[in-house]
């Protein structure tokens, strides 16, 4: 059957209805689990699995706070080929490119089911290709805690790999060999799963700081190392030195000032990646030149906003997970930068969740279309190449929502008439900046009024992608997909769109 | 007049096709200095094409050609001289060179029946094209003037340094001739990309001789450029007030009066209309927002 | 063996080899294929036409080069070829 996207999704699921939708259906919260005693002391990861009988079917989660340089779900990866145990479901929160080993465990039948918000690598491969038996299902960051707060999705056993665990069984992301921040994404898994087990390389008489309540575990694994610090906080991100890059950040941010977005008091969120940080020193920028203070900032935290923190121009960091040490570090030691978890980041059924209270976020897109539904999903070829994050989330909350894209990547046009895949539908998405020109979404008739005097360079979409078109050409459609092998679950549950076979 | 002038290398396609996006005032295709001898074919081909291609460009184009003393020059001026571009920038210029461009620019547009007349802006990068700056400003078609440092130092003999003394001279003495002759006079690129207190020492060097514009080699010296060289939001709010007063003298029937003080007359009305001028053209004039 | 080549591996550019043959082939590989490839071997042909040559090989590896680019760097690869002819 159709959504009201346009979008096949199969009839036996709730097909996305409207972003806003959430708000008439009630909180779905199953018990919490068991609280334990004494958590149990195990000797290595062979053990979980003797002790939590682990076998086909079961599902397991992971959190991904250790980014690229995570060895603790390959290490679990490992053990379940040696035992030859099939049909499994996993649910990391992300999966990256040195996860690759799951790619085997696809192939070979243990892994049937994935369900996550991200993948990148060499795991996606057989997906692409058809081999996954069951299905890949996509949430967002806050949908992901909605699914298992609700039920929906329901983990058996829980391994979380913790940088320091004290003998009450309490966990630590600030202290320890591999040290990684905020915790938020596992924060769900501990309080729903059946079992939860923290794998750490280091073991303290007491946390300085708790990140896990000791009372959700059932039981401790300490191992040499559980990443490699390098792939975990690699270095400090930073600013794009790409002139057009540094262009559309500029416009992004006289857009935001010009708007009147950026006012005493004002909220912020833009991902830390190269060009996403121009936009935040930008808007940092005019911050200093107008003497505007804001009230916090969100994400995915690195050592700009650690500094932006430090400096005391936001007065508070909400943080879901940081991205290097010096972000780490400021979570450790300042109080004013504060710990969420995924919940009360993202999930629409939290009662003020933090996306909710944005004036502004900054994202990427590697498709826009004509009615603003953003991929980030896939590429032009259907391929998986990442997932919604918070996209969809933090599009949803900000009052203002801001794409930031070269107009081609690779000569290939970024503005489709339809996109391949729906990561965030366009009803959330209300501004589109270029290096050629900005757009505005037609529902957002209070922003064009504001700009109406804008000196900037403002058209609708289509006449960016004809002006695309021009420069490049127009695409040639790509061959019709295979089979499904995927699902983009949105925050709420109900399905935005399919994955299809492509290889 | 400009303020920014950016080179962009000829023979790099991933340059030329965000030419228009970078937004300099003005940019300068390079044939010379930044192709290799054996790519000089390949870049010019490349150059037509992408002149061919375009349509209304928001930006200045001039073409830096091989010098006359090159075997290159004319294939260049053949492929390039179209009515997409505004100039040629003349490597190493002496008068004489610039007199046998003219000829062969005039010939070319006239065969081609061109609709546009090319203008030309000659580098003074040697002594003798020092001692010719006001020839050199005063011939038909110079549309300005750049300072090349690099190659003048070296036919110096002198060091490049940071202060800039060893061209403090030919910087002043280009800067009166431009003046003189109302043409721009564009100051030498900043070679360290990564510098930017440097680039801004740099272009206010320049300004305070009396420098309207600089060169740039790379789009990140774009805003400091701008910055520097356009009118600041206090001498553009002077500007307006002046002209106000000016009005409002006007209506009065006033030929000279006074604003702050200061007897305000006819020159100082020049320069705020300027001000206001290069305030519009560079989108400077503070936007109102919500 | 008579060869032009053209053009570099950078992104946003294509580099072309073209050889004297019997009659014309086209080879397209480029890192937009699925979506330009039928694109790139038309500008390539239509260049072609334009300069009267029908006897050549063309290889083309592209990395998303605009259209003007690729016809300039088939021109130059051409003219290269020739000019090895004497």
């Amino acid at each position: 059957m159709l959504n009201t996207l346009g979008r096949v999704v199969p009839d036996t699921v709730r097909g996305f209805i409207s972003a806003t939708n959430y708000q008439s259906q009630e909180r779905i919260l199953i018990p919490e689990k068991a609280v334990v005693d004494k958590p149990l002391f195990l000797g290595s990861i062979k053990a979980i699995f003797d002790q939590y009988h682990i076998t086909d079917g079961m599902t397991l989660s992971f959190h991904h706070h250790l980014r690229n340089g995570d060895q603790v779900l390959n290490q679990v990866c490992r053990e379940i080929q040696i035992r030859g145990i099939m049909n499994l479901t996993i649910a990391p929160s992300s999966i990256f490119p040195n996860n690759a080993i799951i790619a085997e465990l696809i192939e070979a039948g243990n892994i049937t089911n994935i369900r996550t918000n991200y993948i990148n690598g060499p795991a996606a491969i057989p997906i692409d290709q058809g081999k996954l038996k069951g299905l890949l299902l996509m949430d967002t960051h806050g949908g992901r805690a909605r699914a298992i707060e609700s039920g929906d999705l329901k983990i058996d056993v829980a391994i979380l790999a913790c940088p320091a665990v004290d003998y009450d069984g309490n966990g630590s992301g600030t202290e320890g060999l591999s040290a990684c921040g905020t915790l938020g994404y596992a924060q769900s898994d501990l309080r729903y799963a059946a079992k939860v087990i923290l794998i750490t390389d280091t073991l303290v008489n007491r946390v300085k700081q708790i990140d896990f309540d000791g009372k959700y575990v059932d039981a401790i694994v300490k191992i040499d190392s559980i990443g490699d610090p390098e792939g975990i906080v690699s270095g400090t991100t930073k600013i794009t030195k790409d002139p057009v890059g540094l262009k559309i950040a500029r416009d992004a941010a006289a857009f935001l000032y010009q708007a009147g977005v950026i006012k005493p008091g004002f909220s912020m969120q833009t991902g830390a990646g190269g060009t996403s940080l121009a936009v935040a020193y930008q808007v940092r920028k005019m911050m200093i030149q107008n003497q505007i203070h804001g009230s916090f900032a969100s994400g995915g935290t690195n050592g700009y906003y650690a500094d932006m923190l430090k400096e005391g121009w936001i007065d508070q960091i909400y943080d879901v997970q940081c991205f290097d040490l010096d972000a780490v570090k400021s979570y450790r030691d300042n109080p004013r930068h504060l710990a969420i978890s995924a919940s009360k980041y993202g999930n629409p059924f939290e009662k003020d969740p933090i996306v909710n209270q944005l004036s502004f976020v900054a994202l990427g897109a590697t498709e826009i279309d004509l009615d603003f539904n953003v991929n980030v999903t896939t590429d032009s070829l259907g391929r998986l190449i990442g997932g919604s994050g918070g996209h969809a989330d933090t599009a949803h909350g900000a009052a203002v929502t801001i794409i930031t894209t070269t107009l081609a990547k690779a000569r290939l046009p970024i503005i489709k008439e339809r996109v391949t895949a729906i990561t965030t539908p366009g009803e959330d998405v209300d501004v589109l900046v270029t290096e050629r020109g900005i757009a505005i979404n037609p529902r957002r008739t209070d922003l064009i009024d504001k700009m109406k005097n804008s000196r900037l360079t403002i058209m609708t979409i289509g006449e960016l992608m004809a002006i695309s078109h021009q420069i490049s050409g127009i695409p040639q459609a790509i061959k019709k997909p295979g089979k499904v092998t995927g699902l983009i679950v949105y925050r709420d549950g109900t399905i935005l769109d399919q994955l299809y076979q492509r290889l | 007049m400009v303020r920014s002038m950016l080179f962009i290398p000829g023979n790099n396609p991933a340059m030329l096709q965000n030419a228009d996006v970078f937004g300099a005032d003005a940019v300068i295709i390079d044939l010379e200095d930044a192709v290799s001898i054996q790519e000089k074919d390949a870049a010019r081909i490349l150059v037509k094409a992408y002149l061919e291609s375009i349509d209304h460009p928001p930006m200045k184009i001039y073409i830096r050609i091989n010098g006359l003393d090159t075997t290159d020059y004319e294939k260049d001026l053949q492929s390039v001289v179209t009515d997409q571009i505004d100039g040629i920038v003349l490597p190493k210029a002496k008068v004489c060179d610039v007199e046998r461009l003219l000829t062969l620019l005039y010939k070319i547009e006239s065969e081609t029946h061109m609709q546009k007349i090319i203008g030309i802006i000659p580098i003074v990068e040697s002594a003798k094209s020092v001692l010719e700056i006001e020839k050199l400003a005063a011939l038909s078609r110079i549309q300005g003037m750049l300072l090349g440092a690099e190659d003048l130092s070296a036919d110096m003999e002198l060091m490049r340094t940071i202060t800039g003394t060893e061209i403090e001279y030919p910087r002043a003495r280009m800067a009166f001739a431009c003046k003189a002759y109302k043409i721009d006079a564009i100051d030498t690129p900043f070679t360290d990309t990564s510098d930017n207190l440097g680039l801004i020492a740099d272009c206010q060097k320049a300004q305070n001789l009396g420098l309207n514009a600089k060169a740039a080699i790379h789009p990140n010296q774009l805003e400091t450029i701008h910055d520097v060289f356009s009118p600041s939001l206090q001498r553009i709010e002077w500007a307006k007030r002046v002209l106000k007063a000016a009005k409002k003298a006007d209506d009065q029937g006033l030929g000279v009066f006074s604003l702050d003080g200061k007897m305000i007359d006819k020159p100082i009305i020049e320069r705020a209309t300027k001000i206001m001028e290069s305030a519009k053209k560079y989108r400077l004039l503070p936007v109102e927002h919500a | 063996m008579l060869t032009g080549i053209a053009g570099t591996l950078e992104s946003n550019d294509a580099m072309i080899t073209v050889t004297p043959a019997d009659k014309l082939t086209i080879e397209v590989k480029s890192v937009v294929d699925a979506f330009y490839h039928d694109q790139i071997v038309k500008v390539i042909k239509d260049t072609l036409f334009d300069s009267k040559i029908a006897n050549i090989s063309v290889m083309c590896q592209d990395k998303g080069a605009l259209d003007y680019t690729i016809r300039a760097r088939l021109l130059t690869a051409i003219s290269r070829m020739e000019e090895q002819n004497g």
